[in-house]
């Protein structure tokens, strides 16, 4: 059980650090009312919004109130609409949750196969143009792919929507630009990982018993060369969720990300503040998700833990 | 009957470096000719120097790699064409053992899974993986722990143990107790004994080590950079080899008792390249003995009552 809650102590104070930067570097960065009121509005009018969202109040007091305040449950309101801040970006999470799995699942999909076929057909022309495939896969960047994509499928061929959610039509876009990377960067780690396993003792073994080459591969060779994968993915999902802003952005997603980009810009400070906890309570949780799946694959960890606890 | 093994002149050689433009790939015969009989429930082992090409001519022997010339014959059948189906039903009757049995197991399956897989291939009852189990001396409770929890000693004792789920006729064991501390080493070799003794088993027994091959074999093939140089029955061999390279390996085998210890081992120095073997017999440029039809001509392995050897001056030198 310490594990466990070593493990939470460490996720809480990676939130609070994260929370704390992003603080005070919103409010270093420029006044909300200079961005949200017009621009001839005069200064009493500024000084009433100064007041009425505490900004008027000394840095470490703002801090302290709103860190009081987050611990009640109070995310703070959004200065655009008065709205809850947490409720604003709460009801916006299912669809960048959707996005991001649906890309993992593109990632994991067409990455571990492509490795693993790359891998079992070393230097052969399979595994030179799976990997040139990959080279060119992460080397496109995120946004130019997005906009190459709604070009052809949208404008030219007109079979998927270029915008907006809703339909499956509409995921099918956001999650090929997002995912694309990924399956790229996950191929080429399945690929050296496999290739790592293949030349394992226990691998020749296996044939010398009769062992067809896919028995091989499904009962050996993946399961021990997933375990780097599965950490190197963990480590992705942070990765991923930064890249979720931008192509949310290109296809007008209506997640998370599209928020943040927006409430950023008008310095929605409660907003963005809501966002940054629960990106980092999303990545604390990926790793830790990782952590346990890591044990669950490798046998050393799991005995190496029961001991600990 | 016809022997269960026989390999007739069996030729492997591999690619050192890469082939450019300008020149080919060089190439070096890891295994030159080399042909051996094994008979069922016999032992015949094979002992030289690292790179002799012993572990390449086990992996030829089981068909686990092709071979560019010559071939194996297999209780009377030729081996198959690699990964087809008849060879995937061969592999039940041929297995292979080897130095390294910490990295022959998958370290994430437990040692029951492993013990149990090739049954599992094979399509057989799963029961034998306890009798297998048991005849190596492991207790059932071993089957639930994972390899890294395991000794060196326990560790070569599963691998022993899947070998014979499959009841095969012939084992190879390419230096089955190498890395094992001498205690442990004794009681793996009195193990592979008592199996052979039970089960009738045939060994191919890869060794550098003539001290255990003493104990476990009941034919000796010396080879030396890739052929078979002398081949004799047991004891003859330790009582005398006829080449005098075998002489040289005899006696540098360390003898435990203080009163010998004063005859010094002949030094003969390193082993050449085995990528670029001396002309004529391999064994000149070391060989104390060598004359000029040594430098000229390779030797034959000649039959000497019994035994075999590759030397121009056998008879000169046993006088």
């Amino acid at each position: 059980m310490t594990w466990i809650s070593l493990k939470l102590l460490r996720a809480l104070v990676t939130m609070w650090l994260v929370l704390t930067f992003v603080f005070f570097v919103l409010r270093l960065s420029g006044d909300p009312t200079m961005v949200l009121l017009p621009d001839d509005v005069d200064q009493a009018t500024r000084d009433f919004y100064r007041a009425k969202w505490g900004l008027d109040l000394p840095l470490w007091e703002q801090y302290t109130s709103y860190l009081r305040a987050l611990l009640q449950g109070d995310f703070g309101v959004s200065f655009r609409n008065n709205l809850d801040a947490f409720q604003v970006v709460w009801e916006r999470v299912p669809k960048t949750a959707l996005l991001g799995l649906a890309s993992i699942a593109v990632a994991l999909l067409i990455g571990m196969p492509l490795g693993v076929l790359a891998a079992v057909y070393r230097n052969s022309w399979l595994d030179r143009i799976v990997m040139s495939i990959a080279v060119f896969g992460f080397s496109m960047p995120n946004f130019f792919l997005g906009i190459l994509l709604i070009l052809i499928f949208s404008l030219k061929l007109r079979v998927l929507p270029s915008s907006g959610s809703g339909t499956w039509q509409h995921l099918i876009m956001p999650a090929a630009t997002l995912g694309t990377g990924f399956a790229a960067q996950i191929a080429r780690y399945t690929r050296s990982s496999m290739i790592e396993v293949l030349s394992k003792a226990y691998m020749r073994t296996a044939r010398s018993k009769g062992a067809s080459l896919g028995q091989r591969v499904v009962r050996h060779a993946l399961p021990n060369a997933s375990v780097p994968v599965v950490t190197v993915l963990g480590i992705k999902i942070g990765e991923m969720l930064g890249w979720a802003v931008v192509t949310e952005t290109v296809f007008a997603w209506p997640g998370i990300g599209r928020l943040l980009t927006s409430a950023v810009a008008t310095r929605d400070l409660a907003v963005v503040q809501c966002i940054m906890i629960i990106l980092a309570f999303t990545m604390v949780m990926a790793n830790m998700l990782v952590d346990l799946i890591y044990g669950w694959l490798d046998p050393r960890v799991r005995v190496g833990r029961r001991a600990q606890a | 009957m016809t022997a269960l093994l026989h390999a007739e002149s069996l030729r492997k050689s591999y690619q050192v470096g890469r082939r450019s433009l300008f020149r080919k790939a060089r190439r070096f015969n890891a295994v030159d000719g080399v042909s051996l009989t094994l008979e069922r429930g016999e032992t015949l082992g094979i002992v030289g120097e690292s790179g002799c090409g012993k572990s390449t001519l086990s992996r030829l022997v089981l068909g686990l790699s092709p071979c560019d010339e010559g071939g194996v014959v297999f209780d009377g059948t030729p081996l198959p064409g690699q990964d087809t189906e008849a060879w995937r039903r061969l592999r039940r009757r041929v297995q292979l053992i080897y130095q390294d049995a910490a990295g022959a197991l998958d370290p994430r399956q437990t040692i029951r899974t492993q013990i149990e897989e090739p049954l599992r291939i094979h399509g057989l009852p799963l029961e034998r993986a306890q009798k297998a189990m048991a005849d190596v001396g492991l207790v059932p409770a071993m089957g639930s722990r994972h390899p890294f929890e395991l000794s060196g000693g326990q560790l070569q004792r599963v691998v022993i143990a899947r070998a014979l789920t499959l009841n095969p006729d012939l084992i190879v064991m390419d230096e089955p107790v190498s890395a094992l501390d001498v205690s442990i080493q004794a009681q793996i070799v009195n193990l592979i004994q008592d199996l052979q003794r039970d089960r009738g088993l045939a060994y191919l027994f890869v060794t550098h080590d003539l001290s255990v091959l003493r104990h476990v074999s009941d034919r000796v093939a010396v080879m030396y950079l890739g052929e078979v140089v002398e081949e004799a029955p047991r004891d003859a061999f330790f009582d005398g080899a006829l080449h005098p390279y075998a002489r040289a390996l005899l006696e540098a085998v360390p003898v435990p008792d203080p009163a010998r210890r004063s005859r010094a081992a002949p030094r003969i120095g390193d082993p050449p390249n085995p990528a670029a073997p001396p002309p004529a017999c391999r064994f000149h440029p070391r060989c104390p003995f060598a004359t000029d039809v040594c430098r000229a001509e390779r030797p034959a392995l000649r039959d000497f009552g019994g035994r075999r050897a590759a030397c121009h001056r056998v008879e000169e030198l046993s006088q």
